[in-house]
């Protein structure tokens, strides 16, 4: 049955769907409703779990890993500033091979500072371990929040679900949220393989030596490659339950026989559609909707890109100096491939700048114009009262 | 003739089971206070607890992959957040109904500085967990800096003593009363130079039910620069110049102190210690150094009424000597 709700209450009820032991979070804008939603379940007796509403998200980040490292399923939360607070953690979580899963209600980074959406939070810790899955609508980050859990805690890899603040976390949708004998069928109660117990005492996050690093950080990579099949293997799974997919590790939409591309990640991936949709596009496009990050998909992303030309890359982050994040991996993934399409990057939605259905046209407009590898898109440097500092970029 | 005691005191303590929670064999330097420490903690604990342990010199020594010295369940993540990760282990363990207690161990660094917040934290939520902080007085595990517990006065390769400095200009951070200011039930300080009180703190800490914190002190041969062989004796004059007073304290207030019967100027602390030694200079500024150090001294013997001539209910005076041998148990 599908209820209209908000997709932070939907998400707290898909976490509660998924019987966590340990909830551990501190508050920020605009993760601050999920985790308000978890307090008034367990308050209201419908979720059996320990909230410890800690002093820091660097504080939330070790009680997940303490408690999941005891043998309960623990769940955070956090955006922006809090993922950076917790980063270290979340390396270490992940290097620890701790099974948790977290919501990033993705935002923006300061400086300056902005409490709206973009990607440069989850982005930051691409490289920290962790499993990172985009949500391109709530349906899918109540599906992805459930899957995430099973992921988890067979690859004993951390999850984080990215889920784009306000945009999507602030937004009422039609959500059919699965039947609570669904989620127990899907996914069985918590096991961890060296949970802390004193009747078998092990001895976990030693100091290793140069002769033995490598191996160790090796190994934690491998587990990516399972991670890939266990997160399609959890989308088919759940998807047999539910009647629906979350996409895998990339959907691919649209035109399947077009030569030009858009890719995209999280919520601007439903605009995009529904700007295909409504034929705003004009011509016809092949639409790529990228799930999984972390694993990065690259045989799917090359199979995705065959018979394409150009390929536009939409990245709602950037590194500075160096471009979109996204686009790069994308031509490192194709590089090599024999017919590799063009790769045409444009930075956009920064700081919860709107990306309206308008804009995809824009840029395929763009395409014919011979543009740069790399662009902000959507930049009008006049608004800025500083915009003749040279410093500062122009059109 | 003197009366001989009727039984063989000696011969029954080798009788008495002793856990060991931590295994011979590991790195620690000769005469390290930490890991006697750990041991006594440990041997009052016994096995059915989870020991989660900040960064710092017992998590290096003690577990150089793949070897371990730990007997119990131990888990180290990261130096600061040792608290956080007790308090999640500690609710995970309420939410399966398991009894097993959790202990945090951290040094000082990981105490009074980069890791107070989350202990802190830790402390205000009341998770039934004991803190015991292992303290060296500096950041001895990357190699001898000041930290907020580093006495007044004393010598580090980040407060060093030169032509115009004496050493650390500030004081060591009153850190007791600020823990027990959070109204816990129980908070005390030990040292190892006084083993069975050490014990009985440990037992009365898992006693009490909600956040308790041990405060233990523990001499570093290396950063404090004294004779491996001395770390007894040295760790008792800290005691007896007033300069580290053994005390319990119980929502917020004092309950009780080791009482000083034999007490000793600060010189004679600082003798055997490299740390102090340019305190021990014939120069007016060192002399001066000198005199503030024992004025924090006598201080502390004032505030706490520490002189006494009473004995000490656990002031074995080195009669419980840590040298004793015992059965291993389990």
């Amino acid at each position: 049955m599908r209820d209209v709700l908000e997709g932070s209450q939907a998400i707290a009820r898909a976490v509660a769907l998924c019987r966590p032991q340990v909830v551990a979070a501190y508050p920020i804008t605009p993760q601050t409703h999920i985790v308000e939603a978890l307090a008034r379940l367990i308050a209201d007796g419908l979720l059996e779990a320990e909230l410890v509403s800690v002093e820091s998200e660097f504080s939330a980040a070790s009680v997940v890993l303490g408690a999941a490292s005891a043998g309960s399923r623990s769940y955070t939360a956090s955006a922006s500033q809090g993922i950076l607070l917790m980063s270290e953690v979340l390396y270490n979580i992940s290097g620890l091979r701790v099974p948790v899963v977290l919501t990033c209600a993705n935002r923006a980074v300061s400086s300056p500072v902005s409490i709206w959406n973009d990607h440069q939070d989850s982005m930051s810790v691409r490289d920290s371990g962790w499993i990172q899955l985009y949500c391109a609508d709530n349906q899918e980050a109540v599906d992805t929040t459930i899957q995430a859990f099973r992921i988890s805690e067979r690859t004993e890899l951390p999850v984080m679900v990215c889920v784009d603040g306000f945009t999507l976390t602030h937004t009422l949708e039609p959500i059919d949220l699965p039947e609570a004998g669904q989620v127990d069928a899907f996914l069985p109660p918590f096991r961890f393989s060296r949970s802390l117990s004193s009747a078998r005492p092990l001895t976990q996050g030693t100091l290793v030596s140069p002769e033995f690093f490598t191996e160790m950080r090796s190994l934690q990579h491998g587990a990516f490659d399972l991670a890939e099949q266990e997160i399609l293997a959890a989308d088919r799974d759940f998807g047999a339950l539910v009647g629906r997919d979350s996409g895998g590790l990339l959907r691919v939409e649209g035109d399947r026989e077009a030569t030009v591309g858009i890719l995209a990640m999280g919520s601007v991936y439903g605009t995009l559609k529904d700007a295909h949709r409504s034929g705003l596009l004009g011509r016809p496009v092949r639409l790529l909707c990228l799930r999984a990050f972390r694993p990065f998909p690259s045989r799917a992303i090359r199979e995705a890109s065959e018979g394409l030309s150009d390929l536009i890359v939409l990245d709602r982050s950037l590194s500075p100096g160096s471009g979109g994040i996204v686009a790069h991996e994308i031509r490192s993934a194709l590089y090599g491939s024999g017919r590799a399409p063009r790769i045409v990057n444009f930075v956009v939605g920064l700081g919860g700048r709107n990306v309206p259905g308008e804009i995809f046209q824009e840029m395929l407009e763009a395409l014919e114009k011979d543009p740069p590898a790399f662009s902000i898109f959507d930049l009008d440097p006049e608004k800025l009262p500083l915009s003749k500092d040279p410093v500062l970029p122009t059109s | 003739m003197s009366s001989q005691p009727s039984v063989d005191t000696t011969a029954l303590r080798k009788l008495q089971p002793r856990f060991s929670g931590i295994e011979s064999g590991h790195g620690a330097c000769q005469g390290c206070g930490q890991a006697l420490a750990a041991r006594l903690v440990l041997e009052a604990a016994g096995p059915d607890v989870i020991v989660a342990n900040a960064t710092g010199c017992l998590e290096i020594f003690t577990t150089p992959w793949p070897q371990s010295a730990w007997n119990v369940p131990w888990i180290h993540s990261l130096f600061e957040n040792v608290a956080a990760v007790a308090a999640g282990i500690e609710v995970a363990l309420r939410a399966q109904g398991r009894t097993t207690r959790v202990l945090a161990f951290a040094g000082d660094g990981g105490t009074f500085d980069i890791g107070f917040q989350a202990l802190s934290g830790m402390l205000e939520r009341n998770h039934d967990v004991l803190f015991v902080c292992f303290d060296n007085e500096a950041y001895m595990n990357t190699g001898i800096q000041r930290s907020g517990s580093t006495p007044h006065g004393a010598w580090t390769n980040t407060s060093p003593a030169g032509r115009v400095r004496q050493g650390k200009r500030h004081f060591k951070k009153d850190l007791l009363t600020i823990i027990s200011a959070h109204g816990i039930p129980y908070a005390a300080t030990a040292s190892v130079a006084y083993p069975s009180d050490l014990r009985a703190k440990v037992r009365r800490a898992l006693d009490v039910s909600g956040p308790s914190f041990l405060l233990l002190h523990s001499p570093c041969p290396l950063g404090w620069g004294h004779d491996s062989a001395q770390t007894i004796s040295v760790d008792r004059l800290a005691v007896e110049t007033g300069l580290f007073p053994i005390l319990e304290m119980e929502r917020g207030k004092v309950v009780s102190s080791m009482k000083i019967r034999n007490p000793r100027p600060v010189r004679e602390y600082a003798l055997p210690q490299f740390r102090f030694r340019h305190l021990l200079m014939d120069t007016p500024e060192a002399r001066e150094e000198l005199e503030h150090l024992q004025a924090l001294a006598d201080a502390n013997i004032e505030r706490y009424d520490l002189l006494s001539e009473a004995p000490g209910p656990r002031d074995s005076g080195g009669a419980d000597t840590v040298r004793r041998g015992g059965s291993r148990w389990g």
